[in-house]
């Protein structure tokens, strides 16, 4: 186990409600470290609508997942943030009154005076494909993430899908494997189109293979694959010699370690105080999508509202000592300075 | 009303009224077919709503958008007739509409 980190707040998820919660809490000189399993910020804006347009955030006529996520962090770069992402948290511990533990499922540990889970909808994991029988292959010879390159070296692989982290994967790997196999059930490719062109040339200078089809079936023994049925859409099944494979059909979201956390949930939401977000117990809060109150609506708008109450609530354990005192962005000198305007 | 029928995977048959104007989708979620996900309500971001058309109404459903057959990718199974049922929008001509649903959404 690493040194554990200090800290004020940590957050888990960086969704639009975590890092605005960076802002609330920062207005009262509050630090935070945000967690998120994804390898970038903004959470579903980011991940599943990065282009689309959203019309209700207060005096914002218009702007696009990827528009919120990018000036949610030029609002909350005066109160530097650390994020960690790619990190799943998996367990809370509370340690004393005034301390929790929290740890990722990469091995860090914070201490920190309290908690707020902005988990959202759960964390994002990627979809399983629905081939009978994959379960005892998985992690084993079927995985749905790259962590060493150096394991698929001399390997027969099999990659599975037409998206970026398909084509991106069969580039990188092309060269390592001993024969690649890309499957594809259309012959068409929503990736970029330079690697498009890329894996083309691959496949016209014979350097690696591309079927059209789905896979079916899949052979093999204690976990170890050794070769997968492609079905084409003429209903003709082939085979291919596969050691190892990568299926990329994007990611869903499930609720995950939330769970065990000890929450007597409602649905797979956390119950939380209106006043104050917090949830059944002291000092752990819940914001954003992952919580649930007589009324609750999903919406961005109301994790804003949502963060803003919990700040108020945080500055007690996190600052017991000192008063809060009510004041405007607009007015207060003492704000402006913290946002670095002054 | 246009009749819309769900045939489940498990066999289970869902005969049920679509208002114009709506979706496919709207119509399994307004009905309690479970076996449509619609995990992005919606908006073409999930693929959790696949339905396949029944080989006699594909045509008149017609072929998904390029949209659409980019989130087909992220879908099991899929069918020549696969569609998105949020991207079907519900007319008269679909009146009587056969469609059938997965065994599994990707969730
Ligand atoms: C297609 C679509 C369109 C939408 N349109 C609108 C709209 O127009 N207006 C509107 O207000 N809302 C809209 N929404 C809803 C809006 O996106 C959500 O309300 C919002 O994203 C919730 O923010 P959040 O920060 O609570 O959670 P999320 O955005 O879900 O972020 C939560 C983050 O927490 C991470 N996480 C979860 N558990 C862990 C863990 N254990 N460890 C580490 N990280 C974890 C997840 O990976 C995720 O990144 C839309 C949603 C979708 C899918
Ligand atoms: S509901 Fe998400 S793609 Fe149809």
């Amino acid at each position: 186990m690493s040194e554990a980190i200090k800290t004020d707040v940590v957050i888990i998820g960086a969704g639009p409600v975590g890092l605005f919660a960076v802002f609330q809490l920062g207005l009262l000189d509050i630090k935070t470290h945000l967690v998120d399993i994804l390898d970038k910020v903004g959470g579903q804006c980011a991940e599943l609508y990065p282009e689309k347009p959203i019309y209700d955030i207060p005096a914002v006529p218009l702007i696009t997942g990827h528009g919120l996520t990018e000036a949610l962090m030029e609002q909350i770069k005066p109160f530097h943030p650390t994020f960690h992402l790619g990190e799943m948290v998996t367990t809370i511990e509370h340690l004393d009154a005034q301390n929790f533990r929290v740890t990722t499922d990469g091995g860090k540990v914070f201490e920190t005076k309290a908690v707020v889970i902005a988990a959202g909808g759960g964390s994002f994991q990627p979809k399983r494909p629905p081939i009978a029988g994959i379960e005892p292959y998985e992690n084993k010879s079927v995985h749905y993430a790259v962590r060493k390159m150096d394991a698929f070296r001399d390997k027969n692989l099999l990659i599975v899908g037409g998206g970026d982290s398909a084509l991106d994967w069969t580039l990188n790997l092309q060269p390592v494997a001993k024969r690649l196999t890309l499957v594809h059930r259309r012959d068409d490719f929503r990736g970029a189109p330079a690697n498009v062109g890329k894996m083309r040339a691959l496949v016209a200078a014979g350097s690696m293979d591309l079927k059209i089809g789905q896979v079916c079936e899949l052979e093999g023994a204690g976990g170890q694959l050794t070769g997968a049925h492609i079905k084409a859409a003429d209903g003709t099944i082939s085979r291919v010699e596969v050691d190892a494979m990568l299926p990329f059909f994007g990611l869903t979201m499930k609720l995950g370690p939330v769970a065990n956390w000890g929450f007597d949930l409602k649905d797979e939401l956390i119950p939380v105080d209106t006043g104050t977000f917090e949830t059944s117990k002291p000092g752990l809060f819940a914001i954003g999508d992952i919580n649930t109150y007589p009324g609750k609506m999903k919406l961005i708008l109301s994790g804003f509202h949502e963060a803003a109450l919990m700040a108020q609530r945080a500055h007690h354990y996190v600052h017991p000592e000192k008063r809060l005192v009510f004041q405007y962005t607009t007015s207060s000198t003492n704000l402006q300075k913290k946002l670095g305007v002054k | 009303m246009p009749k819309i029928t769900f045939i489940e995977h498990d066999g289970t048959v869902h005969t049920v009224e679509a208002e114009i104007g709506s979706t496919v989708m709207e119509t399994a979620q307004r009905n309690d077919v479970t076996s449509i996900v619609a995990e992005c309500g919606g908006s073409c971001t999930c693929a959790t709503c696949v339905v396949h058309v029944d080989e006699k109404w594909s045509p008149v459903v017609g072929p998904p958008s390029a949209e659409e057959e980019d989130m087909l990718d992220f879908a099991f199974e899929v069918k020549p007739t696969s569609r998105l049922a949020c991207q079907i929008k519900v007319t008269e001509a679909l009146d009587g509409l056969v469609v059938y649903t997965p065994a599994y959404q990707g969730r």
